[in-house]
């Protein structure tokens, strides 16, 4: 492949848009008919890593690039995950230290983990 | 560049542009306009960067003790008496990606040497960047003057709700304007002729897409994350 653009048929594009508006429509559907526990968090992923695939395999053309371009900027995220564990660790550590040390005793300790499970 | 041998294998330059050369002499590895592999490698960078900004915010949240502000009625907007549940933010979501959309036209427009059609598309598109900009700002100030939300403290619940908020918006926010002067200047350049006479190409506007649609991408986390988590 030489220095040519990306050129594609608009049809493609027009369709990837319509997608995105509709997930995300979707997206604040649950949070306005108040969704909540697993069923929130988990439609809340799928809708959130749909959006982000499309619009980097299709706006930012990812699909039709090098494969070697592809594995330069896919692959240094998945890091990423490690970090996340580190820190879920860490916080849940400083949360019970937190609840160990720093409660008076007639608190009762909230348990939101996770986020807004309210 | 002035080359002190004709030979390929001796080309020897002394200073800085000896820098250049000795870091410029490896093949090619990505068969793209360098700008995009440039591009592309800033962008994973600021995928780290926004990355950071959303695990700090994950363990904060995970670990204070007091509950977490509810982001749905924090971010209601009251429309005829009646909260409406993150309506604002909705609103800036679809903006954002209406003018994704816009500019993956531009971009293909620009392919095809359509330099008017490029520029008003891009127009349209920091047209909506500068909009979504300012519902942000009129976000910040509702929350800052009528809540009373502050980065150390807020009335509504855990005091780390502020810091995570300011530092992860305000930096996008950052990066949307950057993009709205980055799409204006390369907007007017394509009008211009600039890029006409450098060789009629294109590929400028395709790499500005790559950013304005990174903005766009950061948004839909920040969105699932931060607003609906």
């Amino acid at each position: 492949m030489s220095d040519s653009g990306q050129q594609h048929p608009l049809n493609i594009y027009y369709a990837v848009w319509i997608l995105l508006f509709v997930i995300s429509a979707f997206s604040y559907a649950v949070d306005y008919y108040q969704l909540q526990g697993t069923l929130r968090w988990t439609l809340i992923l799928i809708f959130m890593f749909l959006k982000a695939g499309f619009i980097t395999a299709i706006f930012m053309h990812m699909t039709w690039e090098r494969l070697a371009l592809q594995l330069a900027i896919l692959a240094p995220p998945i890091f990423l995950m490690v970090f996340i564990g580190i820190m879920a660790i860490e916080a849940d550590y400083t949360f019970l230290t937190r609840i160990e040390f720093f409660t008076e005793s007639d608190f009762v300790p909230v348990y939101h983990h996770g986020g807004g499970s309210h | 560049m002035s080359q002190t041998s004709v030979n390929e294998t001796q080309v020897i330059q002394e200073g800085l542009a000896g820098v250049a050369s000795d870091f410029s002499a490896d093949r090619q590895s990505f068969h793209v306009h360098w700008g995009k592999a440039m591009m592309w490698i800033f962008l994973l960078s600021d995928t780290f960067i926004f990355s950071s900004f959303l695990i700090g915010y994950m363990t904060v949240r995970m670990s204070a003790q007091d509950p977490w502000p509810l982001t749905s009625e924090v971010f209601a907007l009251s429309m005829g008496g009646e909260p409406i549940p993150l309506l604002l933010i909705a609103i800036m979501t679809f903006i954002l990606i209406t003018s994704s959309g816009t500019m993956a036209l531009a971009v293909n427009m620009g392919y095809a040497k359509d330099k008017k059609k490029t520029f008003y598309l891009m127009l349209v598109t920091a047209i909506l960047g500068a909009s979504f900009v300012g519902m942000q700002v009129f976000e910040w100030s509702k929350l800052i003057l009528d809540e009373g939300v502050r980065p150390w403290a807020n009335p509504m619940g855990a005091s780390q709700f502020g810091a995570a908020f300011f530092m992860i918006t305000g930096f996008h926010g950052m990066h949307v304007t950057g993009g709205v002067i980055y799409l204006l200047v390369v907007a007017f350049r394509v009008k211009n002729g600039f890029y006409e006479r450098r060789g009629n190409d294109y590929s400028i506007v395709e790499i500005c897409g790559l950013y304005w649609h990174f903005v766009d991408l950061v948004w839909v986390f920040i969105f699932a994350f931060f607003y609906l988590w």
